[in-house]
């Protein structure tokens, strides 16, 4: 657990001093508070006191941003050789996994508390529903572990940053829209499958404020596999 | 700690990289590593430090086998890596501390420890320095500050002296020695005469297989064979001498190596010396012998002998 730690607080350091924290983190506030309060179909438009319109931004910008966030983290340290360093000091191919999947984790959920000011402002224009907005909130939290992830998976099969990015992206479109239209496109069990994988109406049903263990073990199950999937495709160096 | 090497293989598809070997590193002793670019000894490396599986046979490290990973070797091996890889944007300090923590040096050793190793490597004036900002030398010392931090028993270093300054590979060199009086230490490199500086023994090893291995004096009398004598004899008709050298019987054969300096080369026969008998020739014959150098063979000689086929 120390070690998962030392690495997840190098991976935030390192995220701060290459300024790539600040421009994520200005992204996603300026591209969020943008559609959130000022263009569109914003609050204003909807008339509720509620954050639905920018829980549902959040979820398309943290979609981009976490295979910007995420794609560095193995590709990197293949190209330049440091993952050996790593590998060779007392850390085990779990713990630098959990290590930079955390460290990604914690850099988003930094993103996140920095709307608390949306919070703050629309409990002061209106009755604001405390719990639906604590469910929105875990709904993003869920979903950007989840897209971290695989993320992480996707960084740690190539040496390339940006090949690393598109295969997140585009396994992330998959649960983001694909499986949705799929689900949309077919019926009977086959339906039902797509519907069950696609994360939108799982992320939908926990922002609206029900929290159920169906979705809970979605979420979890999809991170497990990605991490899981990460560690193998490390593994794999010992049997080249 | 020392380390036992048993029948170790590894593929990398159609190519063996290491192909069964088998030595040992007893604690308390440097082994040089030789062999030419792609004989197998970073793949070796990354075996013994645990960055690679291993296919066929095994490593002992102070009787435990790196392929259980509840032994947790890795916290006893200090690995300064091929190229020296590097976290660019990190300070010294702080990549220091991280690589201490990871090797579990508690909080409150660990500023000593990275002082400590500071002072050794001599990164005193660098140290808040990006690594990125640093010359290639700086950076190698930083690797081997890394390697070093939490007091390893055993030091694996993939070629430690590239990229320093001549004063800077003499420091280094000392300090592998000191460092070798207690610890194990294995470290591969290209340069022969840092071997014969460093190392307690040599492993030569070419195309994955062992050619060679013990110290250099074993490997230079093996590879000799019979003595070589330089001589300068003066005062005298050089085919004259010539003919007189020939007739000693210890000597196999005499050459020219310069006819108008004088300058012989004179090989013994197998396990003999001429060089009592070529003393008293030149007594006997008033000749002035102004040079006589026993040849030896080079390392470099023997480590050309032996890998290249």
């Amino acid at each position: 657990m120390q070690t998962i730690w030392i690495i997840a607080k190098r991976e935030l350091a390192t995220f701060f001093d290459s300024l790539i924290a600040y421009i994520i983190l200005g992204l996603f506030l300026g591209f969020s508070g943008f559609f959130t309060w000022l263009y569109g179909n914003d609050i204003f438009l909807v008339g509720q006191a509620n954050l639905r319109v920018f829980f549902s931004i959040a979820s398309w910008s943290l979609f981009f941003f976490i295979p910007a966030i995420t794609m560095k983290m193995l590709a990197e340290e293949r190209k330049t050789g440091t993952l050996e360093l790593l590998l060779t000091k007392s850390v085990t191919d779990r713990q630098l996994i959990l290590g930079k999947f955390l460290g990604s984790v914690l850099l988003v959920c930094i993103a996140l508390l920095a709307t608390l000011p949306y919070v703050i402002t629309i409990s002061n224009i209106g009755n604001l529903d405390n719990g639906g907005t604590i469910c929105g909130y875990l709904g993003l939290l869920l979903m950007s572990i989840t897209y971290t992830a695989i993320g992480v998976f996707a960084s740690s099969i190539t040496t390339n940053q940006i090949v690393a990015f598109m295969t997140a992206l585009f396994i992330g479109l998959f649960f983001h829209i694909i499986f949705g239209v799929l689900a949309q496109n077919f019926t009977g069990p086959l339906g039902q499958i797509f519907d069950t994988l696609n994360l939108q109406s799982h992320f939908e049903s926990i922002s609206r404020g029900v929290i159920d263990s169906k979705d809970l073990v979605y979420f979890l199950s999809i991170t497990v596999l990605g991490l899981y999937l990460g560690e193998w495709s490390l593994s794999k160096r010992h049997f080249s | 700690m020392d380390i036992q090497i048993e029948k170790l293989t590894k593929t990398y598809g159609p190519q063996t990289a290491v192909n069964d070997i088998s030595f040992d590193v007893k604690t308390g002793e440097v082994l040089g590593f030789l062999g030419p670019n792609g004989a197998g000894k970073s793949t070796t490396m990354k075996m013994i430090t645990g960055y690679i599986g291993i296919e066929k046979g095994d490593i002992h490290i102070g009787g435990k086998s790196v392929t259980n990973p509840s032994n947790d070797l890795k916290k006893h091996i200090g690995y300064l890596p091929e190229n020296n890889p590097l976290y660019l944007d990190m300070p010294v300090m702080d990549y220091l501390e991280f690589c201490g923590s990871l090797q579990g040096i508690d909080t409150l050793n660990i500023d000593k420890r990275i002082r400590e190793m500071i002072g050794v490597c001599g990164l005193n004036r660098e140290k808040h320095k990006k690594i990125g900002e640093l010359s290639k030398g700086y950076r190698q010392r930083v690797g081997l500050a890394q390697a070093m931090i939490h007091d390893p028993e055993i030091l694996v270093l993939d070629e430690p002296t590239t990229g320093l300054d001549p004063n800077q590979i003499i420091e280094i060199r000392k300090l592998i020695r000191d460092l070798g009086k207690e610890k194990t230490v294995i470290l591969s490199t290209h340069i022969l005469p840092e071997v014969e500086a460093t190392c307690d023994r040599i492993l030569i090893i070419n195309k994955g297989k062992i050619v060679a291995n013990g110290t250099p004096e074993t490997l230079r009398k093996q590879a000799q064979g019979n003595e070589v004598l330089k001589l300068r004899i003066e005062d005298g008709d050089a085919d004259l001498i010539l003919k007189s050298l020939k007739e000693l019987n210890t000597v196999q054969s005499v050459e020219y190596v310069q006819q108008n300096q004088n300058l012989f080369e004179v090989q013994s026969l197998a396990e003999q010396t001429s060089k009592r008998h070529i003393f008293n020739l030149c007594v006997q014959k008033k000749w002035v012998l102004t040079e006589l150098t026993p040849m030896e063979t080079k390392l470099e000689d023997i480590f050309r002998n032996l890998t290249v086929n």
